[in-house]
C-alpha cells in the first residue's frame, strides 16, 4: 500500500512538472530559445498566491487565477524588453539575457521573501481522502488533476485552434507566416504570455501542496531542463508524459534511496539522454 | 595620427601595474582584494577560451574549478601528501570530465550544452555534499600548519600574489597564442558559424572539445589556487553556481572572445563586490548578486561585446574629437 501512495504522490506533483515543462517546451519550439528563469517564473507564481491568499483572502480560483494573469503580463513584458532584442543578437546575449534575468529574480525574492520556507495558510485546500486504501491530501489531488487538464489545453490550443496554428505558423516559418498575414511579434510575446502563465499556474497548485523558498526556482529550472530533454524540444504532449514519469522516478528514487538522492537520479538521467537519445522520447533534432 | 596607445605600451603598462601593485598599496584590505582579483582574472580568462573565443557559453564551469579545489585537500586529507600534489590529479580530472560533457552535447547546438553544463554542475554540487569521503557537507581542511615550504601555506599574502600573477601570465599567453595560430582562427569560425564552418573543412567537434578541455584544465588550476590559500573548502564554494556566474559575468562585461576583456571585467567587478559586501554587510550578499543580475541583463540587451567592444565603438570618435581640438 506504501507503494502505491509514493507512486500516486509522485505523479501528482509529475502532473504539475509537466504543466510548468510545457511552457518551457512551448518557447524552444516556436523560437530556439532557451528560458533559463523559467523556474524563477514558478517560484514568482507561488509566492503571488501567498500574497493574495494573505492581504486578499482569496480562495484557490482566485489565487490560482492571479498567478496566471499576472506571469502572463510579466510574460509578455519580458519578451516586449528584452527577448525581442536579444534573439536576433549572439548566442552569448541569448544565454545571458535569461540566465541574468533569473539571478535577478531569484536574489530579488531572497531580499524581499527572506531564504525562510513558507507555506500557504491550512485553511485553502486542507484535508486528505482515503481513495481505494491511500490517504491522498485533497490538496495535491486537486493541484495534479488541474494541471493535467491545462497541459491537455495547451496542447489542444496549439493543435486544434486558429491561434494554435498561428503560432506554429510562426514556429515554422516566420517569413511564410508574415506573407500569410500573421504578425510574428505578436505570436512569439503571446507565446512568452502563455508560457510564463503555465509556469505561474504551476506555482499557485504547488503552493497548495508544498512548501517552498526563493530558491525553489532553480530546482523547478532544472526539473523543467530534463523533462523537456525526456519529452523532447517543443513538444507539449512529450513533456506530458516526461513530467509524469520524472516525478515518478523522483517518488520512487527518493523513497527507496532516500531524500537527497532523488536529485542525483534525476540529473543523472538527464546526462545519460543528452548521451544516448538527445531528441528525448517524442522529438526530433 | 598614430594610435592613442600603441599595443606594445597596452600590454607593458598594466604588467608593471600588475607587478608593482603589492608593494604600493601593501596593506592587507588592498593585498586581499588584489589577490580576489588575479583569481577572478584566471578563472573568467580560462571561460573565455570555450565561452569567449568559441562561443560555446557553459553556465556551469564550477564543476572544473571545484574539481580544482577539492583534489589538492583530498590528497592532503587521505594520504598526507602536500596540496599542491593534487593539482595535477585535478587537472586530468577536469579533462575528463570536459570530454565526458563535451562529447555528446556538441554534437547538438549550443542551448544544449548550456543546460548540460549547469545540470552536470548541480549533479556533481549534491552527490559530493553527500558523499563521506570527501566530507560530505562540511567539506575538507587543509594543513594548519606548514611542514614545509612545499605546502604552501604563508602567512603573508605576498606570495600568493605573485604565483597567482604567475598563472594568470600563463593563461593570458597561451590565450595570445591561440589567438594568433589556426585553431584560434577555427575557434572564431565556429562561433561566427558553425555551419559556415564545417563546410570549410574545420573539424568543428574536435575544435570546441580541445577549446573546453583546455579550459577546463585552466578552471581547475584557478579551483587548486583558490583552496591553497584559502586552505578549506565546501561543496557551495566549490561547485556552487554562483562560482560559475561570476567566472561568465566578468568575461562578458570585459569582453568575452577577447584576450583582455576578463581583466578589464575582473578590475571593475572585484572592487565593486567588496564595496557592495562592505556596504551592505555579510548578510546582504543577495544584494550583490541583485546587481550581478542586472548588469547581466543589461549586457545581453545592450552591449553583447562588452565593454571592450564599446571601447572600440567609442575610442575613434574620442580620438578624432581629440585631434580636432
Amino acid at each position: 500500500m506504501v507503494a502505491v501512495q509514493v507512486v500516486v504522490g509522485g505523479l501528482l506533483l509529475g502532473a504539475i512538472y509537466a504543466l510548468f515543462s510545457s511552457g518551457l517546451t512551448l518557447i524552444w519550439g516556436m523560437m530556439n530559445f532557451i528560458n533559463f528563469a523559467h523556474g524563477e517564473f514558478v517560484m514568482l507564481g507561488m509566492y503571488v498566491a501567498l500574497l493574495v491568499v494573505l492581504w486578499l483572502h482569496g480562495g484557490p480560483p482566485v489565487f490560482i487565477a492571479a498567478a496566471a494573469l499576472s506571469l502572463f503580463v510579466l510574460g509578455i513584458g519580458i519578451y516586449l524588453s528584452l527577448i525581442r532584442h536579444v534573439i536576433r543578437g549572439p548566442m552569448l546575449a541569448q544565454i545571458l539575457s535569461t540566465f541574468g534575468l533569473a539571478l535577478l529574480l531569484r536574489y530579488t525574492a531572497f531580499f524581499i521573501f527572506s531564504a525562510n520556507f513558507v507555506s500557504l495558510p491550512q485553511t485553502t485546500l486542507g484535508g486528505t481522502i482515503k481513495l481505494g486504501g491511500i490517504f491522498l491530501p485533497v490538496a495535491q489531488l486537486v493541484a495534479g488533476a488541474v494541471a493535467i487538464v491545462l497541459t491537455v489545453s495547451l496542447h489542444l490550443l496549439l493543435t486544434r485552434t486558429t491561434i494554435g496554428s498561428r503560432l506554429l505558423a510562426v514556429a515554422e516559418d516566420r517569413a511564410a507566416a508574415m506573407l500569410m498575414g500573421i504578425k510574428p511579434d505578436r505570436m512569439q510575446a503571446l507565446a512568452w504570455g502563455l508560457s510564463a502563465g503555465a509556469a505561474g499556474i504551476a506555482g499557485a497548485l504547488l503552493a497548495t501542496a508544498y512548501p517552498w523558498s526563493p530558491s525553489v526556482g532553480e530546482t523547478f529550472g532544472l526539473v523543467a531542463f530534463v523533462v523537456v530533454a525526456l519529452g523532447g524540444f517543443g513538444s507539449v504532449l512529450g513533456s506530458l508524459y516526461a513530467g509524469l514519469i520524472i516525478g515518478l522516478i523522483q517518488a520512487v528514487s527518493a523513497y527507496w534511496l532516500g531524500p537527497i538522492y532523488k536529485d542525483i537520479v534525476v540529473y543523472g538521467l538527464f546526462v545519460a539522454l543528452l548521451w544516448l537519445r538527445p531528441q528525448g522520447l517524442m522529438g526530433k533534432v | 595620427m598614430k594610435p592613442f596607445l600603441s599595443s606594445r605600451v597596452s600590454v607593458v603598462l598594466p604588467a608593471a601595474a600588475l607587478l608593482l601593485y603589492p608593494l604600493i598599496l601593501s596593506g592587507p584590505f588592498y593585498l586581499d582584494i588584489g589577490v580576489t582579483f588575479l583569481l577572478a582574472a584566471i578563472s573568467a580568462s580560462a571561460w573565455n577560451i570555450v565561452g569567449g573565443y568559441a562561443g560555446q557559453v557553459s553556465v556551469g564551469h564550477s564543476m572544473f574549478f571545484g574539481i580544482g579545489a577539492y583534489m589538492p585537500l583530498l590528497v592532503y586529507t587521505l594520504w598526507g601528501w602536500p596540496p599542491i600534489a593534487g593539482i595535477p590529479i585535478a587537472i586530468v580530472l577536469a579533462i575528463g570530465l570536459a570530454v565526458i560533457v563535451g562529447m555528446p552535447t556538441f554534437r547538438l547546438t549550443g542551448h544544449y550544452f548550456s543546460m548540460a553544463t549547469i545540470a552536470v554542475a548541480e549533479l556533481i554540487r549534491i552527490f559530493v555534499g553527500t558523499w563521506d569521503l570527501v566530507g560530505a557537507a562540511i567539506g575538507l581542511q587543509g594543513p594548519a600548519r606548514a611542514r614545509g615550504w612545499w605546502d604552501l601555506t604563508f602567512r603573508s599574502e605576498i606570495p600568493y600574489y605573485y604565483i597567482f600573477l604567475a598563472v594568470l601570465g600563463i593563461v593570458l599567453l597561451t590565450t595570445a597564442m591561440i589567438e594568433r595560430r589556426r585553431f584560434g582562427f577555427y575557434l572564431r569560425a565556429i562561433k561566427a558559424s558553425e555551419r559556415a564552418a564545417r563546410s570549410l573543412g574545420v573539424p568543428v567537434r574536435q575544435t570546441k572539445l580541445q577549446a573546453l578541455a583546455l579550459s577546463a584544465a585552466f578552471t581547475a588550476v584557478a579551483g587548486s589556487l583558490y583552496v591553497i590559500k584559502t586552505g578549506f573548502i565546501d561543496p557551495d564554494s566549490a561547485f556552487g553556481i554562483l562560482i560559475s556566474v561570476q567566472m561568465l559575468i566578468i568575461a562578458a562585461l570585459g569582453g568575452a572572445g577577447t584576450l583582455f576583456g576578463p581583466l578589464v571585467g575582473a578590475l571593475i567587478l572585484i572592487p565593486l563586490q567588496t564595496a557592495t559586501n562592505s556596504l551592505f554587510g555579510g548578510g546582504g550578499s543577495g544584494l550583490t548578486y541583485i546587481l550581478y543580475g542586472g548588469i547581466i541583463v543589461f549586457i545581453a540587451r545592450f552591449e553583447p561585446g562588452g565593454l571592450f567592444e564599446l571601447w572600440q565603438r567609442v575610442a575613434p570618435r574620442l580620438r578624432k574629437r581629440l585631434h580636432a581640438a
